[in-house]
């Protein structure tokens, strides 16, 4: 098993016949993803990549039966995207469009609140069950169908992990990227009761960053209800208050959400937290 | 993205938020001008800076004679003011807000900010206001009281009401306190704010309600829906590295240190600056590359990092994912030579075709290392910083 998707995972894709669209969904269709089609407006009953072209989502998952969607329109299109896709009952909706204005976002999560959908980003590599299902520009070769499920705010350090732990034999179950946006989908609390009661999973690297207080959430979750070895590591040590690290939400205000503080809660609740970004696999070896 | 109090108060003007007379000045006769047109026998000098903290350190002066005004904008104008939020070489003050003096009775807080937590816009408020509201939430957390608005909904008038009581507010202020809450609310969503702070909110002798300062925030994802507070940017008041970068969609933040870091994605750039500080150096920059690497990027990335004086060595860290590691080698390679960086350079390539990227950037004849590893190449990194020093 793994968690969220699986190779029965019927997705679509919303900015299907764009450049980013079609150069991941192309890479999407090598992995063995079961993409189904796509949607464009206007460009509804083309062919695109031997796929139907569609020009709602709606239509898309009437005619498909698509569960999941990945979202690569551009930023100021994209909050009209996700709640299409939650209109037509996409249940998980892969967003990874990088910019959305963050009052866009706060009003789609108010409108997403009591439908049951699942929205995994913005701002986000997406989500990979190794050699079954992988949604969204995650680089595949690095992957290794395993035992360890990754969550995490930043891509880049998703990678890392994901090349630690496959380095270290012990492949992964799935990997989320939660995304760098101050608001955003699915949070790490979200993921790790999953990984909890995923069977396939038995262990879990979870990578945290400056700013908001999600670490320290997960710290008190983590501590009442995960059984499983988690190994944590935050990124920001050393980064400045006030400033903006790249990612909307990795910022450090009014002395709150200090890479400090956030390992500190992660000790607390008895985390195993490394210094170093590169001891993540060596760390997860050594819990079994 | 930040603006400066004249420019703020210019908004709250135009959202019906009670402010001072007064107006901006940037030469100390214009400042004498602008006095004498707001009569009276008081006024105060207020430098411009993207930065709090300016009373403390000389940049809010008290003017009782109009020889006074100008004597403060000639001392001011062109200075550079260090605050506790600027670094040690602070800020150039190129411009002044001229005000009219009010007699205070309280000082209050009042601001609204994206609250992450709640996911809602929320209002802050209380009665310590025009001190660091940091140090009273930590301090005296009951004095402060938080208000959430829902997005559908709006804000309702129950809400005010209960800040206006909470601040002990009576009378017409109340009517007074809901209109500029109000003023605020629909500023931050038509302008996509990030913050909007009034500290502080003043209650004259007379019982009037008055926003002594002002400062807003943007969100810099939302800027192209604005041009109009995008015109308003002050560059002057941003390091020009960080300037630079914007140009050409690179994220740069100048640090303190002597080893520049130039990596792909955000959380990787960070780790990396953890890493060398973890080694025993120090980062002098955070620079994230962004995903599709190319070799303009690439030597933009490099002239930004050489150009600080300050390092001595540089680290390279990528892991290319759809980006192929030869490729990026190709642009290092070509990055080196075209922005003539002869400072030793470190890079840790990993991803799809590392064997041929590493192979590309060996024997080059060039002060350049391929490590093995990330921590090996932080390490070494470290260690030439060391030397060149």
């Amino acid at each position: 098993m793994s968690i969220l998707i699986n190779k029965d995972t019927k997705v679509i894709c919303q900015g299907f016949t764009g450049k980013q669209g079609t150069f991941h969904s192309e890479q999407a269709l090598a992995y063995g993803t079961k993409l189904v089609g796509g949607v464009t407006p206007e460009r509804g009953g083309e062919t695109h990549l031997g796929l139907p072209v569609f020009n709602t989502v709606q239509d898309a998952v009437t005619s498909t039966g698509a569960t999941a969607s990945v979202i690569y329109v551009p930023p100021f299109y994209a909050a009209d995207a996700i709640l299409e896709a939650v209109d037509a009952g996409i249940q998980l909706i892969v967003c990874i469009t990088e910019g959305i204005p963050t009052l866009q976002m706060l009003r789609v999560k108010a409108a997403m609140a009591g439908t049951g959908a699942l929205l995994i980003g913005p701002n986000c590599p997406g989500i990979i069950t190794p050699d079954e299902c992988k949604i969204g520009i995650m680089p595949a070769k690095i992957h290794l169908a395993g035992s360890i499920g990754i969550v995490s705010r930043s891509g880049t350090l998703t990678y890392e992990s994901v090349h630690q732990t496959t380095l270290q034999g012990l492949g992964q179950s799935t990997c989320v990227g939660i995304g760098g946006d101050p608001v955003h989908g699915m949070n790490f609390v979200d993921v790790l009761s999953r990984f909890q009661a995923d069977e396939q999973t038995k262990g879990i690297v979870m990578v945290g960053e400056i700013g908001g207080g999600e670490e320290e959430d997960a710290a008190e979750y983590i501590k009442a209800f995960v059984t499983k070895p988690v190994v944590a590591y935050i990124a920001g040590q050393t980064a400045p208050a006030g400033k903006r690290m790249g990612h909307a939400g990795a910022i450090v205000t009014g002395g709150k959400g200090t890479a400090a503080g956030k390992i500190a809660a992660l000790r607390a609740a008895g985390i195993e937290v490394v210094s170093s970004p590169t001891d993540i696999g060596v760390a997860m070896k050594g819990c079994f | 993205m930040n603006i400066h109090e004249y420019q703020a108060k210019q908004l709250f003007q135009q959202y019906a938020i009670p402010i001072p007379e007064g107006s901006y000045a940037d030469t100390p006769e214009r400042a004498k001008q602008v006095a004498s047109e707001l009569a009276g026998n008081g006024w105060v000098v207020k430098a411009q800076v993207h930065a709090g903290g300016r009373g403390k350190v000389g940049g809010v002066k008290l003017a009782k004679s109009l020889v006074e005004v100008a004597e403060f904008s000639h001392e001011l104008l062109g200075k550079r003011l260090v605050t506790i939020q600027t670094d040690s070489l602070g800020l150039p003050i190129n411009s002044l807000l001229i005000e009219k003096i009010y007699p205070i009775k309280r000082e209050l807080y009042l601001s609204l900010i994206l609250d992450r937590a709640t996911e809602r816009v929320m209002f802050i408020a209380s009665a310590a206001g025009g001190m660091d509201i940091e140090a009273v939430a930590h301090e005296t957390p009951e004095k402060i009281i938080s208000v959430a608005v829902h997005p559908a909904a709006g804000l309702q008038g129950y809400s005010c009401r209960k800040v206006a009581y909470t601040l002990g507010l009576k009378g017409q202020q109340i009517k007074a306190l809901e209109k500029i809450m109000q003023g605020m609310y629909a500023l931050f969503l038509a302008k996509d704010a990030s913050q909007i702070e009034i500290n502080p909110l003043i209650e004259t002798d007379s019982g009037e309600l008055m926003a002594l300062d002002a400062k807003i925030n943007f969100d810099d994802n939302a800027l192209a829906l604005h041009p109009e507070i995008l015109a308003m940017k002050d560059p002057s008041q941003e390091d020009d590295k960080e300037n630079e970068a914007q140009r050409f969609g690179l994220n740069y933040i100048t640090l303190e240190g002597n080893i520049g870091c130039m990596v792909n994605g955000a959380g990787l750039a960070m780790a990396t600056m953890d890493l060398v500080k973890l080694k025993g150096g120090l980062p002098a920059n955070f620079l994230d590359v962004g995903g599709g690497t190319n070799v303009e990027k690439v030597c933009e990335a490099f002239k930004l990092i050489i150009s600080d004086s300050n390092v001595k060595a540089v680290l390279v860290n990528i892991f290319g994912g759809i980006v192929k590691c030869d490729v990026i080698a190709q642009g290092i390679l070509a990055a080196i030579e075209q922005v003539h960086v002869t400072i030793p350079v470190v890079v840790r390539l990993e991803g799809t075709n590392v064997e041929e990227g590493r192979a590309l950037l060996t024997n080059t004849g060039l002060n350049l290392y391929a490590a093995e590893d990330l921590s090996h190449a932080a390490e070494k990194v470290v260690e030439l910083a060391k030397a060149v020093a």
